[in-house]
C-alpha cells in the first residue's frame, strides 16, 4: 500500500478546518500518538488532528481521501494490541476534543455521545442519575468509541453482555467523508443489513464514529461481592457451572491467582483482606435490596461449599468491596510494573478455562518463562502474560511467539477465538487468519473494500497483511 | 489476652436527612452499617487474639437493631458480644457515651485492652475512646497507626503526630484507638456465619450496670446539647480556562503558588 506524505500544503489545510492550534506536527507529537498501550515500536504519524465536530471530520475524511493520506483514529491509545497506531504514518484523527454527553435521555433510557467521551465520564454521569451503563471494561479512561470500536466487554458480560449489546445507533464519516447515520433512538431494528455492527468492532478500519446512540437500563440499588477461596483453581473453576445452575447469574465471576495477588499488593502498597488460598473465584450480585441479596448469596454460598471452597467472604459494604476491586482493578499495572509483557485475550468455552490455564502452566515451565493469568471465569476470557523478566527482549519474543502460537492453536481446537475483547489491532493478525481461515478472510476484505475503496482507513491492521 | 472492642452502627451513606426541629440524624430507613473506622480496631483485636490467645468481645451501644453490627462481629471472629440497649440511653452525648460504654466493659471481667476505631462517620468526634478511659481510669493512646505487639514492658504501638512518629510501650490494661489503614480488615466470613447464627448477644440494660444512677444515662447523662444542626454552605467555584498546554500548564502553576499548595523554585 502506497499512502502520501503530508507535504506543508496539507498541513495549512487541515489546519483551515481543525484550526490552527490542533493540527500538531513535528516535534509537537508526542511519543503517546506513536503506540498504544502494547508499546512494542513507535510509529510516526505526520500530523495528529484533533476536529471537534462531524463537520471538521468530514472535510478531514474528504480532504484525505483525495490525497489518499492514511487516516488512524485514536481515542485515549489505551488498546492492547496496537489497534490506534499509525502504521502507515499519515495522520492520527484525535477524538479527544468530541467528548460531549449531548443527551441523556431518561424517558427512553438511552444517551446520545460524542466518541471522546471517557467511559468513567460516562458511567458517572449515568448513575448520578439513578441509571447504568453497564459494560465495564477495566480501563476506565478509555473513551467509548474506542469501546464499541474494540466491542470492548468487561467484567459485568458474564450477566449484561459486551458493548455492542448496548449500541443502538451510530453517526460515522464514511471514508470519502461522506456522514452516515445507522440505528439511532430505536430498540427494535430489522432494517436491513446492520451496518452498524459491522463499524462495531472494526477498529476504525471502515470509517470514523462521531456519535453514538446507547442504550442505558436502571442502576440496580444494591451489591454484594463474594470473594471465594480454593484450594486450587480447577476446583474454583468447577465451581463456575455450578454456581451458573444455582440460576443466581452474578453480574461478574473473576478468578485470581496469588501470585497476581501479591504483585497487586506490592504494586498498590496495600494487603488484600485474604491471603490463606493459591486461588480464588470473585463473585458480584446486584439487587434491589440487602434482603433479597442476602438470599441471593446465602445459596450461591453453599454451592460454593458444596464445590470445594475454603469458605466464602462477604463483601456487603462500599467499602468491603473497594478492599478486593481496587486490587482486582490494578492486575494489569502491577504486571507491568514487574516485567514487560505480552498478552493473549483468548475467549474459550466457559467450562474449559481450567484446562487451558494449566495448559499455560505447562507452557511456562517447557519454555522457562513466567505466565501469569487473570480473567473472566463467567464468560471464558482469559488474560494471559508471558512475562520478560530477565529475558533479553530478543530471547523473550522468541520464546513468546512460540508460546503464543501454541495457546492460539489450543484455543482453537477448543472453538475459541484469538480475542475475547481487546481486538486484533495489529499484533494479532496472523493468529486471526489461522483461527477464521480463508472464507471468513476474504468476506473482510470485500467488506473494507466496499467501505473504504481506497484503504486509507487505519491500514494495516484487523485483516489485512502489513 | 481478654480485647474488647467497641463498634457503632452508623448510617451507611453521609447524605442522611436531619431533623430540623431536634437538631438529630434521621436514622430510621438509611442503611446501616458497622462504622467503618470500627472494622480496624476490630481487625486489630482479632490479630491479637491470634498471636497470644484470648478472646475478643464486641461491645456497642445502640437499639435492638444495632445487633447486625455484633452478628458481624462475630462472622469477622469475635468471641462474644454485648448490646448495651435501653430507652433511656437515648440521646447521649459522648460523655455519657463513654460512661456507659465504661460501665459495660467493668461488667466484664479482666479486661487487657481495649480498643476503638478512632473516630465515627456520623458524629467525627473521636472523644469516646479517651473518655472510656478516663471513666476506667486506664491509660489510653488514639490515632495508632501501627501495632507491634507485646513486648516486656506491655503493648508496644506507634503513633503518627505528622511531624513526628512516637513509638509508645503501654502498660496493660489500657485502651487504645486506632487510625484508619493500620490494618486490611478481613472480611465477613460465611462459615463463621453459619457457625454463629445461633450465637447469642448480650443484652445489658441500665439496671444492669454497677452504677446506674439515672442522671449519668443518655439525655440527662449529657451537658452537651445540640442547638441547631444545618447543611454547610457549599463553596465550590470552577473556572474554565483555555489556551495551549504551555499556556495553561503555566497558569496552572502560576495559580498552585499563589494558592500555596507549592513552593516557587525561583529564588527571588
Amino acid at each position: 500500500m502506497q499512502y502520501s506524505e503530508l507535504i506543508p500544503d496539507d498541513v495549512e489545510a487541515l489546519q483551515a478546518i481543525a484550526g490552527n492550534s490542533h493540527v500538531k506536527v513535528g516535534d509537537a507529537i508526542h511519543d503517546d500518538y506513536m503506540r498504544d498501550e502494547l508499546a512494542l515500536d513507535l510509529y510516526r504519524p505526520d500530523a495528529v488532528v484533533e476536529p471537534k465536530t462531524t463537520e471538521e471530520v468530514a472535510a478531514i475524511m474528504s480532504y484525505c481521501s483525495n490525497r489518499g493520506i492514511a487516516v488512524t483514529t485514536r481515542g485515549s491509545g489505551t488498546g492492547l494490541c496496537g489497534g490506534s497506531v499509525p502504521l502507515y504514518g499519515g495522520i492520527v484523527l484525535s477524538t479527544a476534543r468530541m467528548n460531549r454527553i449531548l443527551d441523556i435521555d431518561e424517558k427512553n433510557l438511552m444517551a446520545v455521545v460524542e466518541p471522546g467521551v471517557l467511559l468513567m465520564e460516562f458511567q458517572q454521569a449515568v448513575e448520578e442519575r439513578g441509571l447504568f451503563y453497564p459494560p465495564d471494561p477495566g480501563e476506565k479512561t478509555a473513551t467509548l468509541g474506542g469501546n464499541v470500536s474494540t466491542n470492548a466487554g468487561g467484567m459485568r458480560a458474564v450477566r449484561y453482555g459486551v458493548t455492542r449489546d448496548y449500541v443502538l445507533g451510530l453517526e460515522a464519516v464514511l471514508a470519502d467523508g461522506t456522514v452516515m447515520e445507522t440505528g439511532g433512538k430505536v430498540v427494535k431494528n430489522s432494517s436491513g443489513y446492520s451496518l452498524g455492527h459491522l463499524l462495531i468492532g472494526a477498529e476504525g478500519t471502515l470509517a470514523v464514529i462521531t456519535k453514538i446512540t446507547l442504550k442505558l437500563l436502571p442502576k440496580p440499588e444494591r451489591q454484594v461481592s463474594l470473594l471465594v477461596p480454593f484450594p486450587s483453581l480447577e476446583e474454583g473453576i468447577r465451581a463456575v457451572p455450578e454456581i451458573l445452575a444455582a440460576k443466581e447469574v452474578p453480574t461478574a465471576i473473576e478468578f485470581m491467582q496469588k501470585e497476581i495477588l501479591d504483585a497487586a499488593e506490592t504494586y498498590l502498597g496495600k494487603a488484600f483482606p485474604d491471603s490463606s488460598a493459591p486461588s480464588y473465584l470473585l463473585l458480584t450480585f446486584y439487587g434491589r435490596n440487602m434482603v433479597e441479596l442476602e438470599q441471593v448469596y446465602d445459596r450461591v454460598a453453599h454451592v460454593c461449599l458444596d464445590a470445594g471452597a475454603v469458605d466464602v467472604f462477604i463483601a456487603n459494604t462500599a467499602d468491603r468491596q473497594e478492599s478486593i476491586w481496587e486490587t482486582r482493578g490494578a492486575f494489569l499495572e502491577a504486571l507491568k510494573a514487574m516485567s514487560d509483557l505480552e498478552e493473549v485475550d483468548v475467549v474459550v468455552p466457559p467450562t474449559e478455562v481450567a484446562s487451558f490455564i494449566a495448559y499455560t502452566e505447562e507452557l511456562a515451565a517447557e519454555y522457562d518463562v513466567r505466565i501469569l493469568s487473570f480473567g473472566h471465569a463467567g464468560d471464558g476470557n482469559l488474560h494471559v502474560y508471558i512475562l520478560q523478566d530477565q529475558l533479553s527482549k530478543e530471547e523473550w519474543q522468541r520464546r513468546a511467539e512460540q508460546i503464543m502460537e501454541a495457546v492460539y492453536r489450543r484455543a482453537r481446537k477448543l472453538r475459541g477465538q484469538v480475542s475475547g475483547e481487546h481486538g486484533i489491532g495489529y499484533a494479532k493478525r496472523p493468529y486471526l487468519r489461522a483461527s477464521l481461515g480463508e472464507t471468513q478472510m476474504q468476506l473482510m476484505r470485500g467488506i473494507k473494500d466496499t467501505f473504504d475503496r481506497k484503504g486509507i482507513l487505519n491500514p494495516g491492521k484487523v485483516w489485512s497483511s502489513f | 489476652m481478654n480485647i474488647v472492642v467497641c463498634v457503632k452502627q452508623v448510617p451507611e451513606s453521609r447524605d442522611v436527612e436531619m431533623d430540623p426541629e431536634t437538631g438529630n440524624l434521621k436514622r430510621e430507613g438509611a442503611a446501616a452499617v458497622m462504622n467503618p473506622f470500627d472494622l480496624f480496631a476490630l481487625e486489630a483485636g482479632l490479630q491479637l487474639k491470634e498471636r497470644y490467645g484470648g478472646t475478643v468481645t464486641a461491645i456497642t451501644m445502640g437499639p435492638p437493631q444495632a445487633e447486625e453490627v455484633i452478628r458481624e462481629a462475630y462472622m469477622m471472629g469475635a468471641d462474644d458480644g454485648m448490646i448495651l440497649c435501653d430507652r433511656e440511653f437515648a440521646g447521649a452525648d459522648t460523655l455519657a457515651t463513654s460512661f456507659t460504654l465504661a460501665q459495660g466493659i467493668r461488667h466484664l471481667q479482666a479486661v487487657d485492652l481495649i480498643i476503638c476505631g478512632l473516630q465515627t462517620t456520623d458524629g467525627d468526634t473521636a472523644q469516646v475512646g479517651p473518655g472510656i478511659a478516663e471513666f476506667l481510669d486506664i491509660p489510653h493512646e488514639t490515632s495508632i497507626q501501627k501495632i507491634h505487639g507485646m513486648d516486656e514492658d506491655g503493648l508496644r504501638v506507634e503513633k503518627d503526630m505528622g511531624h513526628v512518629v512516637m513509638d509508645l510501650s503501654l502498660q496493660l490494661p489500657t485502651l487504645i484507638s486506632v487510625a484508619k489503614g493500620v490494618n486490611q480488615p478481613r472480611l465477613l466470613s460465611f462459615r463463621r456465619k453459619l457457625q454463629t447464627r445461633d450465637w447469642p448477644a448480650r443484652y445489658l440494660e441500665r439496671s444492669d450496670l454497677d452504677d446506674h444512677k439515672e442522671a449519668f444515662f443518655g439525655l440527662d447523662g449529657s451537658p452537651t446539647q445540640v442547638e441547631a444542626m444545618f447543611p454547610p454552605q457549599p463553596h465550590t467555584a470552577s473556572e474554565r480556562w483555555e489556551g495551549s498546554s504551555q499556556e495553561l500548564a503555566d497558569r496552572l502553576v502560576q495559580l498552585l503558588v499563589e494558592e500555596k499548595f507549592v513552593q516557587s523554585g525561583v529564588d527571588e
